[in-house]
This record gives structure tokens, sequence and C-alpha cells, in this order.
């Protein structure tokens, strides 16, 4: 019986890299997620605005504020908001990585995908939690039924 | 290909699959009706993204003044505004189907077998779901312009 040898090893050992947070699977994952909430919330957004009663023709500020004065509606378009904006956010990302390949460009692009996602992700809950049905600078004739009248 | 001979070796895997040996074998993304999907997938998908951010700043105007919102939601009722959103539900009809196509392929065990017939059927829906708002759109369209024809 010979005795076998074991070549030493040719790098020497490593600690395992520390872990860390797979983000384009986190991305991948929430595209998918949001895509399902997302069929939900827009069908029926579309529905409520485009196709129930006179569609785009009842849109107005009264139509607006007769929706966001129900707490329903300002969840809904709350999720919607978040929801959209990122998943579309996120897209955009995706495909800024794919075709910009100039490396200053891309960094260019993918800092104003994000700062305009912040920009209208605060703009619009801002307007969604701060709005007033009856404001005092309506025109005559431009507010909802339910407002106290003048 | 021998495909005919004795059968000594295992059948490979695209003949399990039921799928032709094709040009470009064996890809879903490359190619006939993986890739074309995936193409009108990122088109609709950007033009989505583009209309979102519009969107967003012109309903934030109900925060300015009810006089003013109504300035601009007057111009989403124009025939050609009128046609965008027409247009802009296509996309977005496309866009959802195809997106649980996707989930399916990426979730269902046996999604990436049957990615062409949900193919089909997406389409299929999009164009039920196409027929079904089309007419709608049209006739708001027609009858805001006539409104706005008898006004004057």
């Amino acid at each position: 019986m010979t005795t076998e040898t074991i070549p030493a090893p040719r790098s020497a050992y490593t600690p395992p890299k520390k872990r860390r947070v797979n983000w384009e699977k986190w991305g991948w994952l929430y595209m998918r997620i949001s895509g399902l909430f997302l069929v939900v919330l827009i069908f029926g957004h579309l529905f409520v605005n485009l196709v129930a009663g006179n569609g785009v023709r009842a849109i107005d500020f009264a139509f607006v504020a007769g929706k966001l004065a129900d707490p329903f509606w300002v969840v809904w378009d709350t999720l919607l908001l978040w929801l959209a904006l990122i998943h579309g956010a996120n897209g955009m990302r995706t495909i800024t990585n794919d075709y910009a390949h100039n490396r200053t460009l891309r960094r260019l692009i993918l800092l104003a995908i994000l700062v305009s996602t912040v920009i209208l992700l605060v703009l619009g809950t801002l307007v969604i939690y701060t709005f007033d049905p009856c404001p005092a600078n309506a025109a005559a004739g431009t507010l909802p039924s339910f407002c106290p009248v003048k | 290909m021998p495909e005919n001979s004795a059968g000594t070796l295992a059948p490979p895997p695209a003949a399990k699959l039921n799928i032709k040996p094709p040009r470009i074998a064996g890809t879903l993304y490359r190619g006939r009706e993986g890739m074309w999907s995936w193409v009108l997938h990122r088109i609709t998908g950007i033009a989505i993204y583009f209309f979102l951010l519009v969107h967003i700043l012109d309903t934030s105007i109900v925060r300015i003044s009810p006089q003013a919102y109504n300035g601009v939601i007057e111009q989403y009722k124009t025939p050609i505004m009128g046609l965008g959103e027409l247009a802009l539900v296509i996309a977005i009809g496309y866009h959802a189907l195809n997106g649980l196509r996707i989930i399916l392929i990426d979730f269902w065990s046996v999604g990436a077998r049957h990615q062409r017939l949900m193919f089909v059927i997406v389409i299929l829906l999009w164009i039920v779901l196409i027929a079904g708002f089309a007419p709608t759109q049209i006739h708001n369209i027609i009858l805001e312009a006539q409104g706005h024809a008898s006004a004057s």
C-alpha cells in the first residue's frame, strides 16, 4: 500500500466573504410581487376613471375631490403611486444598465431616475395627504356637492 | 441529426420538451415569441413610465386650485389625448398580461415549457381587452367633442 500525498492547495485559505444583501434578487422579486398588485390597482383605477359612468368626460376637480374624500381611494392611490413609480423606476434602471455602456452617462441617468423618483414620491404623497376637497380659493361651480355653501 | 436511428441514445432534452430543433435552440429569450414578447414588454414599459411621470405632476395640480386642475384635465378630453389614453390602455393591457405570463414562467413549475402557448393567450386576451375598451373610449371622445361643438 502506497501512501497518497495530497498536494498543498495553490492558494491559502481565505475566510469566506461576508454575505452581502443580494439587491438584484430583491429587485427581481419586487417587480413580480408589485406587478401582481398593480394589475388589480391599475385596472381598477382605469375602470373607475375611464370606463364607469361618463369615462374621461366625468373627470374634474369635484370628481377627484369626491374620490380623495374617501379613505378607500386614499389608500388605493397611495399604493398605486408607490408601487407603480418604484416598479417603473426599477424597470428603467434595468434598461439603463442594459444599454448605457458609458460609465459616466449610465451613472448620470441612474441618478436622474433616483432623484425624479424620490421627488415624485414625496410630491404625490403630500398631495394625497394634504388635499383639501373644499379649498377657499375655489372658483364658483368647481367644488364637489358635499362642500359647505359659501 | 439521425433521429430515426436505433434508440441507443436517450432522446435529447429538446425532444422531451416537445421543441422542434430550431435555429437557436434551447433559449427562451432569443428569437421568436420569447424575444418579441420581451421587446414589446420593454417598449410598453418605457411608454407607461413616462406617462406616469406626467400623470403624477398633472394630478398634483389638484393641490393648487380647482380651476387650475380643471384647466389641465380639459386637455385630457381632447380627441388627440383621448386617442392617447386609448394607446395608454393598450400598452398597459399588454404589459399587465405579459407580466402575468412572466410570473408564471418564473414561478410555475411548467411555466417555461408553456411560454409560447401563454404568449398566444396573452395576445388573445389583449385583443379582447382592446375590443372591450376602444368603443367606450371612442364614444366618450365623440360625445365630448360634440358637447364642445354645441356649446360654442
